[in-house]
């Protein structure tokens, strides 16, 4: 995400990595914290919380970010007197901490984004550290046994040690470079232990004034690169002996052993490796490495040029005698095998895991459950579930709506919950889970439920459902993703907080997903959401219409038939209707509605594909046939041309022509406008017809 | 007290942008347009860092820092200088007459002020 980042500053492109990280920090905090909270934490949990601030002030403190400085800095003294047992950790103090924790990503927040925060802003929660600290400095030593406790801490994860000896020349002095200065800078990379050498050191009475005699010995934990300490020593290298050494990074959660000791067990291992193999002894401990999402995007779609190009050779091999060119044609069925794989890897790059969004939801729990006066906590399960990146960022939204939904329309009262024999504190449960190709995503709260007769009541008052219709129970449960619907009055008070779940089901669906809803009234409900896990490649069926080929999602098709001529009939205002075993489903003819020319306009001569979408139930789609079934992948129309009607995308064939990719959920509301085919114009029949098929 | 810094350069955008960011960080800051007026401005005066360009009419930089290095006053002054990133030669230079570091042309004010803090904190 190079996106504004000035490459040509270094100071710019060091600060961009720095709030990546804070980022990364920041979840990991939060989802520390919500172990601790649930009562599942432990001590490795604690320096895990503690290393997360840590880190963030150490960066902090590089950028000369004072407030992010001084709050991070209460913060970790608090935290460090509750890992050394000076402060319990009770549920009063985790709630604190959850939120100093709030605060600190909205500091966080404000530096990145170059915003001044009001004064005395967490003014309330730096009080309540700093008077839990000064409590707790009243237990003898407290205070000055805290730096050595801090020195004391094994690396973090992600940090290297460094041992750095360094013996300045007397010229080094003359020329105004200061010793100390070195010090300060080396210490903000990190932690720093110091020893001198002053056995150089003459009598009194023989000291020169402007003479070094002075040496020192560091050892420095920083996840900063070895370039940023030969940095510190960019103007005096030459006038000084220096020597830079890396010691193995140490493990995580490595029980804290004296520093003197972990010194000389530092010296001797590093005494061992030759200094030529200093980096290949540091390199176990790489295990990821920074790629701008860019260069990810780029190869990602290198990838794709490249398997359209074999596709495109697959199909030309298979006209060739395979007696004749047998290496030829085994040589393109192995490169077909590997483009597979290429392309399946490359997508895995950029899958990531729900985390970094499902890490976000707790916090708004927190704030509505107080803004709402509800008792309520989150409990995430599958946190690591990957899916693609694009999909991850356009999460955030569908997902923080429906938390919030559960909240205000699921979760009661705590005395309404407590007269209902339920615990005052509703639970929602934030679950994700791989299933067959699909990333599922589920919210259920333990609240009341959907109130089916009050629903039916809302939806036939607004002209949803016919009087007198009797849809099923899901029926009318997912009457609630009705656009109409939800901008109606609300069942219960949520005004503000701008979305319906009609939003939800479109974004769900922008992103190639589904939504429904289960729920038992009295109980709870349960949102389900499946996700594609990307969205640059999709399984095609390709369809022809005269001349034109088109691409229909594999997921959205039923099934294909050719219909008997007395299953056709026409309705007023509806046009063609198909006959499907007792249910009516409306026709598209693709050829009218894209404007082909010598295409079959008889349903009974060519093919129609029953497909159905979330938005727009089933329809039946004719064609002239049935080309095959290709995995293909998706480029923007919007990017390459212009967003079009009932289209979602483009691809390239095997053949070199460019093939558009219907968009089911759209293709009727196109037709609406544009078609031979009119509904009537009551808004209300396409809705109920879509969603709720057996109510007319 | 606000550290006083003195920036000596022929050129005076070169001076206006270097007074301008480190002013707006809080430095004090004087100019003089080449190393013999710096000089007459250090005088007596107390200076806490001399940021320099090389090549000046009447006295260069590297004069200028051997005149500074071995002043009783001012020996013990901080001087960064201004080179550009093909005059390697010069930063030896200048830096075997005693310059205290380096300052690459052309800098962004964030490295500017991050190396002036780093030796005139």
């Amino acid at each position: 995400m190079s996106g504004g980042a000035d490459l040509n500053n270094p100071l710019a492109q060091f600060r961009q990595t720095y709030f990546e990280e804070c980022a990364e920090l920041l979840d990991a905090l939060q989802s520390q914290l919500e172990l601790l909270s649930n009562g599942q934490g432990d001590a490795e949990t604690l320096h895990a919380v503690f290393r997360c601030v840590h880190s963030i002030k150490g960066g902090a403190g590089a950028f000369g970010f004072a407030a992010l400085v001084a709050f991070s800095h209460v913060f970790e003294s608090l935290l460090d007197a509750v890992r050394d047992r000076k402060i319990a950790a009770t549920s009063d103090v985790v709630a604190l901490l959850l939120r100093a924790s709030d605060a600190l990503a909205d500091i966080v927040a404000a530096a990145r984004d170059d915003r001044t925060l009001p004064a005395g802003f967490a003014g309330d929660v730096t009080a309540a550290l700093e008077d839990l600290l000064l409590g707790a400095s009243d237990a003898p030593a407290a205070v000055s046994a805290a730096p050595a406790a801090a020195t004391a801490e094994s690396a973090a994860v992600g940090e290297t040690r460094y041992r750095i000896s360094f013996t300045p020349h007397s010229e080094m002095l003359q020329k105004a470079n200061e010793p100390l200065l070195l010090i300060r800078q080396l210490h903000r990379l990190g932690g720093l232990s110091v020893e001198a050498d002053e056995s150089r050191l003459p009598p009194f009475e023989a000291m020169e004034p402007e003479a070094a005699y002075l040496g020192w010995v560091f050892t420095l934990d920083t996840g900063a690169p070895q370039s940023a300490i030969d940095e510190v020593f960019e103007f005096v290298e030459d006038d000084c002996e220096l020597r830079v050494q890396v010691l193995a990074a140490p493990a995580a959660g490595a029980a804290s052993a004296g520093p003197a000791e972990r010194l000389a067990e530092d010296g001797s291992a590093a005494a061992e490796v030759p200094a030529g193999d200093l980096h290949a002894a540091a390199a176990p401990s790489v295990h990821s490495i920074r790629v701008d999402v860019d260069k990810v995007d780029r190869l990602v779609n290198l990838v794709g040029e490249m398997v359209i190009t074999q596709a495109m050779l697959t199909e030309q091999s298979g006209l060739l005698p395979a007696d004749q060119y047998p290496v030829l044609i085994q040589g393109i069925e192995a490169l077909a095998q590997s483009a597979r794989e290429l392309q399946e890897s490359v997508m895995a790059i950029r899958a990531q895991p729900v985390k970094s969004v499902f890490a976000r939801m707790p916090r708004i729990v927190r704030d509505l459950a107080a803004t709402l006066g509800k008792e309520a906590r989150i409990v995430t399960t599958g946190e690591t579930t990957e899916i693609d990146k694009t999909v991850i960022e356009q999460l955030n939204d569908p997902l923080t709506h429906m938390i919030r939904n559960s909240l205000d329309h699921g979760i009661e009262a705590p005395d309404v919950r407590a007269a209902a024999g339920k615990p005052r504190q509703g639970t929602i449960h934030l679950a994700a889970a791989q299933q067959s190709g699909r990333i599922v995503i589920e919210v259920s709260d333990d609240g009341r439920g959907i109130d089916r007769e009050r629903v039916l009541a809302r939806a036939q008052a607004r002209g949803l459902v016919a009087p007198g219709a009797t849809p099923s129970e899901e029926e009318i449960d997912n009457l609630i993703f009705l656009p109409a619907f939800s901008t109606a009055e609300k069942i219960s008070n949520i005004s503000g907080r701008g979305v319906g779940l009609d939003v939800v089901k479109r974004n769900v669906q922008s992103l190639g997903g589904r939504i429904s809803v289960q729920s038992r009234f009295g109980a709870g409900s349960r949102f389900i959401m499946s996700l594609p896990l990307t969205l640059a490649v999709l399984d095609g069926m390709v369809v022809s219409v005269g001349s034109e080929t088109y691409i229909i999602p594999l997921t959205a098709i039923i099934e294909s038939l050719r219909p008997h001529p007395a299953d056709i009939h026409p309705v007023v205002g509806r046009g063609d209707v198909l006959a499907l075993r007792g249910e009516y489903v409306p026709l598209i003819y693709l050829h009218s509605r894209f404007r082909v020319e010598n295409a079959i306009t008889n349903p009974c001569h060519g093919i129609v594909i029953i497909v159905q979408s979330d938005t727009a139930g089933r329809m039946g789609v004719v064609v002239d046939e049935l080309l095959g079934q290709q995995q293909v992948v998706v480029k923007s129309l919007e990017a390459n041309y212009d967003p079009v009607d009932g289209i979602s995308g483009a691809t390239i064939l095997g053949n070199g022509r460019v093939a558009l990719i219907l968009d089911i959920a759209r293709l009727r509301e196109a037709d609406c406008q544009s078609g031979p085919v009119r509904p009537d114009g009551n808004g209300a029949w396409r809705a109920g017809a879509a969603d709720v098929p057996a109510l007319h | 007290m606000a550290k006083r810094i003195l920036t000596v350069d022929d050129s005076k955008t070169m001076r206006d942008m270097v007074a301008f960011t480190l002013r707006k960080a809080g430095f004090e800051v004087n100019e003089a347009e080449d190393g013999r007026k710096a000089l007459t401005v250090l005088g007596g005066a107390r200076f806490d860092l001399i940021i320099t360009d090389l090549n000046m009419p009447n006295m260069d930089g590297i004069s200028l820092i051997r005149q500074v290095r071995s002043s009783a006053q001012h020996r013990g002054v901080p001087i960064l200088i201004l080179t550009t990133e093909s005059d390697s030669a010069k930063k030896a230079d200048g830096k075997a007459a005693g310059a205290t570091g380096w300052l690459v042309k052309p800098f962004s004010p964030e490295k500017l002020v991050e190396l002036v803090q780093r030796v005139c904190p």
